[in-house]
């Protein structure tokens, strides 16, 4: 009846997961009742859970990202933790349990942090700086989002029910296998990543199609902020790399449940084909992560710098480069597990290649601070900060890309700290400085200057701290991973990189505290106009926030820079017959859609790692019938009158002309 | 929908880079376009997961682990057959795309139904060969070459499923709603999904079984 689930699932005996689980169920329990007694429900659930307004739903996936962020961080005190203790003794996670925690920490932090943060920060800008009203298919968008809510789901019930996986964030075969890993871990890891797989290739094909087939009047490709050019190329991956991702899971799930021959060690199995596929996504996967990223430093920089981004065409070169190359170089990730010396030097040399358009990128964003005028606010703290990280990061990377240099560091500390050192310094870097740049966009105020500062510093300072360390560990031998170990000059590097988790911990609690002092200051804190950083790209040009339409007039682009060049002409003729002719909007309706489907799919995935087979089917009729209902409704679309347009709109008009005048006076 | 092209001297004023011509981005485009482009990168994002068992196939073509091979196993008269119904249900497909554009019902059910019926025997001469083939001991389990052959013929096979519940679906959806634009625009990414089915079977029947039945 219920397939391979009893009460010996749940690890009554292991303090550690029982005592966070337990305290995660409390505070979501703390967090409904609060919902439910307040009466916010039904506000929930019709303005946020059934919405298909692309600046919601990238809202709620920053939540969905900052919320796995504190699990993921978790797993990372606890890891430094062990391995400050465990010299010469078994510190206090014993290995099945440490191996959890670093498989758990690598697959959130990748696919439940980074991923929803990027794809938050698209969804909620694009939209607004191509001028349109939404993505292009706003339902799907709102389905793609609760399917990774479903996956995050998943793993986090690991935690309690059963177990994770204890293979490392890419559970390569055959230890992935049902021979070496015969309990629900793998399984758990799989399904949490094939169904939030299919959120994150619909969300691609939205962005894809929003940023080639959407845009507003006299957006021409190379009119597009930089961010839109990163988003498109970073989506273009997702579609591409996405794919193979499913298909190597499928492989491996197909050898765990139905005794297939992919990657066994039997009957032929083939553990290679696994590690070339998982690769051809894994690679991709960074710069989909990375690519975002530099979107925003680039309007960040050139915002905060009152300049034209140096280079733009060169950008969009480098862009659209690093997204080709970034499928040549997959193999540098097993130079040392026999390709030849010819197969490892091409993609060696490929790997080194992929420098050059990202150094083309640095130094686009330092001359484009160069004789400008600029203003260190938290955002622009990010961006250079990310500069000199990045800078350290991608050497060290580049050294890693010489085959001879790789089979002595692999799978060492180094490679541990290289890649936290582009993913800290590049990604999450990224995210904050996006999450600060466009929060007021969001919600109407900005974040408190003073406590955003101490986050970055934090942050900045305890990277080094941290990971610096591992450098040296990795370079006297360190290999990844260690439960405990027996070498002594490897312990005093273990204890500073755990004062340096002390001080990015620090960091969390002020981006907390930023956010609670903000949120209290609100009123001191409002954007008025919609345009709080003097910005210069469309989504400024709209009040914060913006209304569900976006733009009560679709923006007409001449150039670059577009709001930038309203706003000078503005200047110029102030508002002199700034009064437009409004038309009804037609809108998308709101849908549950996306809420239902991920409901069925997280019984679908609990049932399918359970193996409680009528639970199966009963998740995939419903999933299927919920998209039926969905295509059988006769409306989908509202309509908002000119007159409510017009009433929005000439409210934000006002405040933009005392922001023109007042700045014409001075 | 025109393209305004305008002299860069007037209307292009802003772009540093222009060079005299600036063809000005007309704006959004149509639904139909945005609708059929999205599915268009769907079927691009499908086409890269079949090339991963594609290539799973060629690497483990000769992993029979002592088992049979494609020659002792593959009957390419049942597979001519196979690849018979699909062509010509992509003819059929075309033609029930012909009736909703002059908005034919007759000739819409005539065809969709015929596409089904189509599809239904190419699902059954597929599903034949593969219980004859567990029925010899030659399952999916034997060997390494016959998990791959099972992973990718089964993965188009179930997409032909889901073609066929679509194809149901799109009938029930004409017969009672009517060609309307909605309707149109998922007919267009239907017709697109069952194509796309025939041209990936072209490569699984030339990749997989003459290809895989050389000795």
């Amino acid at each position: 009846m219920l397939g391979k689930l009893t009460w010996s699932a749940i690890p009554f005996d292991q303090p550690i997961p029982l005592v966070a689980g337990g305290v995660v169920i409390v505070a979501l329990l703390a967090v409904l009742i609060w919902v439910v007694v307040k009466g916010h429900l039904p506000y929930l659930w019709r303005e946020w859970i059934t919405s298909v307004d692309h600046k919601r739903i990238g809202v709620m996936y920053v939540l969905l990202a900052s919320v796995m962020f504190l699990r993921g961080g978790s797993d990372a005190i606890l890891m430094r933790i062990q391995q400050a203790i465990a010299y010469q003794s078994q510190g206090y996670l014993p290995p099945e349990h440490y191996n959890q925690i670093f498989s758990a920490h690598g697959t959130i932090m990748i696919f439940f942090v980074a991923m929803p943060f990027v794809i938050g920060l698209m969804n909620l800008v694009v939209p607004l700086q191509l001028g349109v009203r939404d993505v292009a298919f706003p339902t799907l968008n709102s389905v793609g989002f609760w399917l990774t809510a479903t996956g995050a789901l998943l793993v986090n019930l690991s935690l309690v029910i059963g177990e994770f996986a204890r293979t490392g964030w890419l559970a390569f075969p055959p230890l992935s296998g049902l021979v070496y890993s015969p309990g629900v871990g793998v399984d758990y890891y799989a399904w949490s990543l094939q169904i939030s797989g299919v959120g994150t290739l619909v969300a691609g094909i939205n962005l894809v199609t929003t940023v080639l087939k959407l845009r507003t009047r006299g957006m021409n490709y190379l009119r597009m902020p930089m961010f839109c050019w990163t988003t498109l190329a970073s989506s273009l991956l997702m579609v591409a790399a996405f794919p193979i991702l499913t298909a190597t899971l499928a492989m491996l799930l197909l050898d765990r449940y139905l005794g297939f021959h992919f990657f066994t060690n039997e009957a032929g199995g083939n553990v290679m084909i696994f590690m070339n596929l998982i690769w051809a996504w894994g690679h991709p996967e960074v710069y989909i992560l990375v690519l975002p990223a530099f979107g925003i430093f680039s309007e960040v920089v050139s915002t905060f710098s009152g300049k034209p981004l140096f280079g733009y065409r060169s950008m969009v070169l480098a862009t659209m480069a690093i997204c080709v190359i970034s499928f040549m170089v997959w193999l540098h990730h097993f130079f040392t597990m026999g390709a030849g010396p010819d197969v490892n030097a091409i993609f060696g040399i490929a790997s080194m290649i992929i420098a050059i358009p990202t150094g083309v990128k640095i130094y686009n964003w330092l001359f484009t601070m160069y004789g400008g005028r600029i203003r260190f606010t938290t955002p622009m703290l990010w961006s250079v900060g990310f500069m000199v990280t990045f800078i350290i990061g991608g050497l060290t990377g580049v050294l890693v890309a010489v085959p001879p240099a790789d089979f002595i560091l692999h799978n060492s500390m180094f490679l541990v700290a290289h890649f936290h050192n582009v993913i800290i310094g590049g990604v999450l870097f990224g995210a904050f400085a996006g999450f600060t740049y466009w929060f007021p966009k969001a919600f109407g105020f900005r974040l408190d200057e003073r406590w955003g500062k101490a986050a970055f510093w934090c942050t900045f300072i305890g990277f080094y701290v941290t990971f610096i360390p591992l450098y040296a560990a990795g370079m006297l031998g360190m290999t990844r991973r260690m439960q405990h170990y027996d070498v002594a000059v490897w312990r005093p590097w273990m204890i500073v990189a755990v004062i340096g988790m002390a001080i990015l911990t620090m960091a969390v609690v002020c981006q907390v505290v930023q956010l609670v002092v903000s949120i209290r200051n609100r009123e001191s804190l409002r954007d008025r106009t919609g345009d709080p950083w003097d910005g210069r790209s469309l989504e400024w040009a709209t009040s914060s926030p913006p209304p569900v339409f976006n733009f009560a007039i679709s923006p007409d682009v001449r150039g670059e820079d577009a709001y930038w060049e309203m706003k000078a002409k503005a200047r110029q003729q102030q508002f002199a017959h700034a009064q437009p002719e409004y038309q009804d909007i037609e809108m998308p309706r709101n849908s549950p859609t996306g809420f239902v489907c991920a409901f069925f799919a997280s019984i679908m995935g609990f049932a399918l790692i359970w193996h409680i087979w009528w639970m199966v089917i009963l998740g995939l009729i419903g999933a299927w019938a919920t998209f039926v209902v969905f295509a059988w409704r006769d409306h989908d679309e509202y309509v908002i009158p000119a007159a409510d347009v017009a009433r929005i709109d000439r409210a934000n008009i006002e405040e933009r002309r005392n922001l023109v005048s007042l700045a014409g006076s001075v | 929908m025109a393209i305004a092209a305008t002299a860069g001297h007037g209307h292009g004023h802003g772009d540093p880079h222009h060079i005299g011509l600036v063809i000005e981005h007309p704006g959004p485009a149509p639904k139909r376009v945005v609708t059929g482009f999205g599915f268009w990168i769907f079927l691009l994002s499908d086409i890269v997961m079949f090339s991963c068992f594609f290539a799973a196939y060629a690497v483990l073509l000769g992993q029979t682990a002592d088992g049979p091979k494609g020659a002792e196993l593959f009957d390419q008269r049942n597979v001519a057959i196979e690849t018979v119904c699909l062509l010509l249900s992509s003819f059929t497909c075309g033609m029930a795309s012909i009736a909703a554009d002059v908005r034919n019902r007759l000739w819409f059910y005539l065809a969709m139904a015929a596409t089904g019926v189509l599809g239904l025997i190419f699902l059954a001469l597929e599903f034949r060969e593969f219980a004859a083939l567990v029925a010899r001991g030659a399952g999916p389990t034997r060997s390494a070459f016959l998990t791959a052959f099972f992973t990718l013929v089964g993965c188009h096979g179930l997409h032909v499923t889901a073609g066929i519940l679509w194809l149901l679906t799109m009938m029930a959806q004409v017969f009672a709603k009517g060609f309307r634009a909605d309707i149109m625009r998922r007919l267009l990414c239907f017709a697109l999904f069952w194509h796309a089915l025939d041209i990936i079977w072209v490569a699984v029947f030339s990749v997989v079984y003459l290809l895989g039945s050389t000795p």
